[in-house]
């Protein structure tokens, strides 16, 4: 995500002070790279898709309150963030039509080898997490962006 | 176990000064102090998963609610409580706790709990070659369509959103 730093940077009037904006400048890829390090290691450390995507969710927040909203929206607009958001609901479908067919994916250890500790081995897990953590992150992100730019006008009711 | 009792008055006393507090802000920031206490003790009774999505949960809650009201114009709240309210609410309370007499009474102990479905699930997860952390293994082999459920909710609530919150409506144009 490329900040235009001229623009953005000392732009006094949009978003937060220069020390908020220093420091979020450090912080926000710590926090997305632990997001996506949680959710992928979900079924093995405590954590899981909701927390990674919650967790990639608050980065993306943090960078609109210190940023102002044009830096970011301009960027990830709304029609793209849905369209994550659709697709991870249609991934999460076919993961589930899956189990239905072929049968043997669900409740059963359906593979010879013994797989308890690596990272993309031969069980489901890790789709259904990277699933949840794509939608649970795009849907946060929606909600907030979509209030942050609801305005009521007063006097249209009429 | 007297760590969680402190906890919990903690939370009531919080809860209760987040009600009573003119101040929005200071009622905000009292919910998060609230939903972290809770926090600290789902980590007491040995649940870390569920500890760090209540906290991410919690923080996603105290920007979303700091944002919305500290923008408007309604900064203090000025609007007396209504007396008739009050006395249908403890009345409701006690006509239910009088009625669900019975089934508190057979609830299990704190702490011991009936071990029917949960045993089953335990044994199954330890042998199982897959997973090492065994609530991601039952939240997302054994019961994966309550996750699915859960899911479908959360895409509800942004599709809603969406459509209350759009920019113009689609007549006009």
């Amino acid at each position: 995500m490329h900040i235009e730093k001229r623009k953005y940077y000392f732009d006094q009037s949009k978003g937060m002070g220069i020390i908020v904006k220093t420091i979020t400048r450090l912080t926000v890829g710590i926090v997305f790279l632990y997001g996506i390090n949680m959710a992928l290691k979900g079924h093995l450390t405590p954590g899981g898709g909701f927390a990674g995507g919650g967790m990639i969710a608050l980065a993306l927040l943090s960078l609109i309150l210190a940023f102002g909203k044009e830096a970011a929206i301009k960027n990830i607009n709304r029609k793209r963030i849905t369209m994550i958001a659709t697709w991870a609901m249609i991934m999460f479908l076919f993961l589930g039509f899956m189990g239905l067919m072929g049968g043997n994916l669900f409740s059963t250890d359906f593979s010879n080898t013994d797989s308890r500790f690596a990272l993309l081995g031969d069980n489901i897990m890790p789709l259904f997490n990277i699933a949840i953590c794509f939608l649970v992150g795009s849907g946060i992100y929606t909600i907030f962006i979509t209030l942050i730019m609801l305005r009521v006008r007063k006097g249209e009711d009429k | 176990m007297i760590e969680l009792y402190i906890l919990l008055i903690l939370m009531i006393i919080g809860s209760i000064i987040a009600l009573e507090v003119r101040d929005l802000l200071s009622s905000v920031i009292l919910v998060g102090t609230v939903g972290v206490c809770l926090s600290i003790g789902f980590i007491m009774l040995k649940a870390p998963d569920l500890a760090m999505t209540q906290l991410i949960v919690e923080i996603l809650l105290v920007i979303i609610l700091i944002r919305a009201t500290i923008s408007k114009d309604v900064r203090f709240i000025s609007s007396k409580r209504e007396f008739g309210i009050f006395i249908v609410v403890i009345g409701g309370l006690a006509v239910f706790i009088n009625l669900a007499e019975e089934v508190v009474k057979n609830l299990p102990i704190f702490g011991k709990p009936i071990m029917w479905v949960s045993q089953t699930y335990l044994n199954n997860a330890l042998m199982s070659k897959e997973a090492v952390n065994i609530v991601s293994k039952i939240s997302l082999d054994y019961r994966v369509f309550d996750t699915f459920g859960a899911m479908i909710a959360l895409f509800t609530a942004v599709i809603g959103v969406l459509a209350i919150g759009r920019q113009r409506s689609r007549k006009k144009d």
